[in-house]
């Protein structure tokens, strides 16, 4: 308590310092006059009163010293002159300034970029309230191998029953068509439980949302909707609330609008960019009550655990309902398929895969960082040196070992704040154009800014780089031996034998960095490169798919496209139209889970003929209906049986083409062909397997066989997430002419269809990849950036063993040496540094290929030829940096050389 | 040069509160004769070492300074005890007394008196 009081008064004082020496002056000039006055009254002649006393008082400078240093606060006003030391020596060579403030802004820039993206999607809390009650719900089948299979209505209402959670809802998504204004646009819907936004207690930024008591079955024709919409489509009309909207052909009212940068807490980029939301009931009236086993496929049920209850204690509660309810209903849950329900936090939910990719450019951006700290430090090492004899010097002269350590620390840390400041300043600048490198797909509900944390965060990088790479240097400054450095400063030659040691060990290191981080990036790009050249299994040059929807009214009787009988001749004549376009030479069409990669499985409960009793938990497979000239658009070939024909249509019966992943994995032994299944429980009428395909990576690159169905989609009546129509058309297209013209085919048919979407399969495969993409870029170009730093940290330590051996090598050549000996020798030095560099790197590198196998594609993480591969190329560059060097070396001309003494 | 006495820097803080404390507010001669006279030759040099210790106690709050006229009408700094420094005083002299108490017994003790 006291020490610190006195540190604050010191503090004060220290402003005031010229008024205490004042008024010291005066103490003692009053306190002498005292003395004297006494000393003559005492009998003294006054001349000698006045040297009695002043004797008495004692040293008056001694005093004023002590006096001072009681008052001072040492270690602030060293620090100080510290600063305004280094900043002159710093000032003084601008080159070395200069390179060493870059290396570390580039270091620190790039680290504080990639923070700030992990700050935006992992860190950064959810912006919900009390984001840790928010999870979300999947049902899981192990017995038959599935996840995540959606959840029935009776089971959602359990749920809400239990006692667990606050609130749960459910959420379905689907584009909508969304006319009145000039163009029939396409929105992302969500129809969402009414409880939905009082379970992630959103307020909306105009109106209110839904009712969380609401209990109307079906529809309740009240819409959100988001604020992009409103200033989209509505001009930021602020009043809108009551306005209707039409939406697939029924009225709805406005009852709010959502706040600006608000998105759903959900997996894709689509999902969560959700542009109106309406309020459903699940149940419908006048339609069959949900059965206990039909899932909800795609339905993603959230929650908001009860407060004060853990994601684990809900958990548990939620496996005794579970087991209970499986007594209770034996039939709809088979013991086979062993029902079980997880909570996963919904945070992690929504960043997904996104977190290894992230770690991974975190660690590649901070080891680029190390290496530029260990280049530095190599920088520092070699003016150490040359400071040597100052150092000496001032040793000598009594400063103090520690005192001389500090001023050495404080240099280094100036010298990182500035290259942080820099850094920063060059990412202020670059922001724009830096965050639309990052693919959309990448999850993130917060934006991606440069807020306090990510400022912290790179303070603290910067002061961290400035230790790591300042100790070394400074330690060798408080370490050495005064007598043999200024011996040898007389001398002319330079540099102790531990200095030398410890520069090598820094290029080692940055040697083995820059290995783990290429070879990293190797992985990547081989990984990418596998998937760019996999066997597709389907033709995706010069096709585009182009979509439209049709619309899905409320009341059955209304839908004009509801039974295939209606459908079908609408089918036939787009067909007709499109074929007339120019440039086109095939079409097809296709409901949305036809589109090749498009990451939005549908996955439709089957039942096959003869096991309907084991297949109580149906298999889940991805469904999509085409018609016939699908499979020859896209080139896909035919193994067994026959493909769809036009006489497949609404009156014929039914049939489906299997791929062979779905044949091996039902009819592992038996023919499929002439088999019969039924595609949803509820499903009056059988299927027949007509025809086998060969396996194609419709559904994933990374994939090779996901089973699949296909039906005719002359006979399969659009419903929910199939009402979306593809249109695919092959041949010599026009991307910007096509679609508008096929916009006029469509709506001479319909003028109440909206066209969009347009997309060559070419982009589409591309858009899959743009994660992979993008992590593999980052990477790339950060083992790049390292490359070029060991190459420079390298060349520098050569030159300077070079420059150091210089008068050795002038005695060498007078006596007769061989200048290929010299280059030689030069060139072994260097040489033996990359090999022990290269040999810790592959160690580090196997043990960082491990972690990230689950990024990599098709290569091994312990790929021989790319460790070899990567470690020769290293040495290469290791061997070219050192050239240079060592030519200078055989160029020393020992005339020269020998004078230098 | 060899000092006539050494004053524990702790001693001589004690005398200067002790002193604050009988006689009130004083100014750095006043409590610079009081200490001389109390104690002998104690503080017949070095005077001036007085003030790094006046500084001291006052950063410390034990005393307070405010400037007054002496009694030849000059102008004078007055230091006094303030109600902290009495406590520490209190607690400083109990401590004193306590150690003086132990090496007194020590200094008394003889080879019969053990057991």
């Amino acid at each position: 308590m006291r020490p610190l009081r006195r540190f604050f008064t010191r503090l004060g004082h220290w402003a005031t310092r010229r008024r205490d020496d004042d008024r010291l002056r005066e103490e003692i000039e009053e306190h002498i006059a005292l003395q004297a006055a006494e000393n003559i009254r005492a009998g003294m002649p006054p001349a000698e009163a006045r040297r009695q006393a002043v004797l008495k008082f004692g040293a008056v400078e001694a005093i004023k010293e002590e006096y001072r240093a009681e008052r001072r606060i040492l270690f602030i006003e060293t620090f100080l002159q510290d600063v305004r030391y280094a900043a002159r020596m710093l000032r003084k060579a601008p080159g070395f300034t200069a390179i060493a403030i870059l290396t570390i802004a580039l270091g620190i820039g790039a680290t504080t970029a990639i923070f700030s993206l992990v700050d935006a999607t992992l860190l950064h809390p959810f912006p919900y309230p009390q984001p840790e009650q928010l999870v979300r719900v999947e049902d899981d089948l192990p017995g038959v191998g599935a996840q995540d299979v959606g959840m029935s209505v009776p089971e959602w209402h359990d749920l809400q029953r239990s006692g667990i959670f606050e609130y749960v809802s459910l959420a379905v998504y689907g584009p909508v068509n969304l006319t009145g204004s000039s163009q029939p646009t396409r929105a992302r819907y969500s129809g969402v439980a009414p409880n939905y936004f009082a379970l992630l207690g959103v307020k909306p930024q105009l109106g209110r949302t839904f009712d969380p008591e609401d209990q109307t079955p079906g529809f309740t024709l009240e819409v959100l909707i988001s604020d992009g919409l409103w200033k989209r489509s509505f001009a930021a009309d602020p009043g809108i609330l009551g306005k209707s909207l039409r939406l697939d052909d029924d009225l709805y009212t406005v009852i709010g609008v959502m706040p600006a940068g608000y998105h759903d807490p959900r997996r894709t980029n689509e999902q969560r960019n959700i542009e109106v939301w309406a309020a459903v009931g699940f149940a419908v009236p006048g339609r069959t009550p949900p059965l206990r086993n039909r899932r909800r496929t795609g339905a993603a049920a959230i929650a908001r655990i009860k407060p004060g209850l853990t994601i684990a204690a809900a958990q548990s509660q939620l496996d005794a309902l579970v087991a209970s309810l499986q007594k209770e209903f034996p039939e709809d849950y088979p013991l086979q398929s062993a029902w079980t329900v997880r909570l996963v936090p919904l945070k992690e939910t929504v960043v997904g895969n996104a977190r290894q990719s992230l770690i991974l450019l975190l660690g590649a951006v901070a080891l680029v960082l190390l290496i530029g700290c260990v280049n530095v430090a190599n920088l520092l090492l070699a003016r150490a040196s040359a400071r040597g004899r100052e150092m000496a010097i001032r040793q000598a002269l009594g400063a103090a070992r520690m005192r001389l350590v500090r001023q050495l620390l404080t240099e280094s840390l100036l010298l990182s704040l500035l290259g942080g400041i820099v850094g920063l300043a060059i990412l202020f600048c670059t922001k724009g154009f830096l965050v639309r490198l990052v693919p959309d797909s990448l999850p993130r509900l917060n934006d991606i800014s440069i807020n306090w944390a990510v400022l912290l965060f790179a303070l603290v990088a910067s002061l961290a780089a400035g230790a790591i790479f300042g100790l070394a240097p400074a330690l060798h400054a408080g370490r050495a031996d005064l007598t043999h450095m200024l011996k040898q400063e007389g001398r002319g030659s330079t540099g102790s034998g531990e200095q030398a040691r410890t520069r090598r060990l820094l290029v080692v290191t940055e040697f083995a960095l820059s290995l783990v981080l290429m070879i990293a990036a190797s992985l990547l790009l081989h990984s990418f490169w596998e998937l760019l050249n996999v066997r597709l299994g389907f033709n995706p040059q010069n096709v585009m798919a182009v979509r439209t929807w049709l619309p899905e009214p409320n009341d059955p009787k209304t839908d004009i496209y509801g039974t295939p009988a209606q459908e079908a001749p609408f089918l036939r004549e787009l067909l007709r139209r499109g074929r007339t376009l120019p440039g086109v030479e095939e079409i097809a069409l296709g409901n949305r889970p036809s589109i090749p990669l498009n990451h939005d499985p549908t996955q439709s409960p089957l039942v096959l003929e003869g096991r309907e009793i084991q297949s109580k938990q149906p298999p889940l497979v991805e469904t999509s209906s085409v018609t016939p000239d699908y499979f020859h658009l896209l080139g896909v070939t035919l193994q067994r049986g026959r493909l769809f024909g036009e006489m497949d249509n609404e009156t014929a019966p039914a049939v489906a083409v299997i791929n062979e992943a779905f044949a091996r994995t039902y009819w592992p032994s038996g023919d499929p062909l002439g088999e019969r299944l039924k595609l949803s429980p509820e499903d009056s009428f059988w299927t027949t397997v007509v025809g086998v395909i060969a396996d194609a990576r419709t559904e994933s690159l990374v994939e090779s066989s996901v089973p699949q169905i296909y039906t005719s989609l002359y006979q399969a009546p659009s419903q929910g997430a199939s009402k979306e129509l593809v249109i695919f058309l092959r041949g010599r297209l026009d991307p910007a002419a096509t679609p508008v013209e096929l916009r006029e085919q469509v709506q001479a048919v319909n003028p109440e269809l909206p066209v969009f979407g347009a997309q060559t399969l070419n982009d589409a495969l591309s858009a899959s990849l743009s994660e992979r993409r993008f992590s593999m870029e980052m990477v790339g170009l950060f083992a790049l950036t390292a490359l070029l730093l060991a190459g420079l940290g390298i060349y520098g330590v050569i030159s300077y063993i070079v420059s150091e051996r210089t008068h050795e090598i002038g005695i060498r050549l007078a006596l007769g040496a061989q200048s290929r000996n010299i280059l030689r020798m030069v060139l072994r030095q260097g040489l033996g540094l990359a090999i022990a560099g290269a040999a810790v790197g592959l160690v580090c590198a196997l043990i960082v290929s491990h972690l990230m196998a689950g990024l990599l594609y098709g290569v091994r993480p312990t790929d021989p030829v790319t460790f070899a591969g990567v470690a020769l190329l290293l040495i290469g560059v290791a061997l070219l940096a050192c050239y240079i060097p060592a030519r200078r070396a055989i160029r020393v001309d020992p005339l020269v050389a020998l004078r230098h003494e | 040069m060899k000092q006539k006495t050494e004053v524990p820097q702790g001693t001589l803080a004690l005398m200067v509160l002790k002193t604050l404390d009988v006689l009130g507010s004083l100014h750095g001669y006043g409590i610079a004769r009081r200490i001389e006279q109390i104690s002998g030759d104690l503080l017949a040099v070095n005077q001036g070492t007085l003030y790094p210790v006046l500084l001291k106690l006052e950063q410390e709050g034990a005393i307070a300074s405010e400037w007054g006229a002496s009694e030849n009408n000059r102008r004078a700094r007055f230091y006094r005890l303030t109600r902290e420094g009495r406590k520490q005083l209190q607690a400083e002299t109990q401590d004193w007394q306590q150690t003086t108490e132990i090496i007194g017994r020590f200094f008394d003790l003889k080879a019969e008196d053990l057991p």
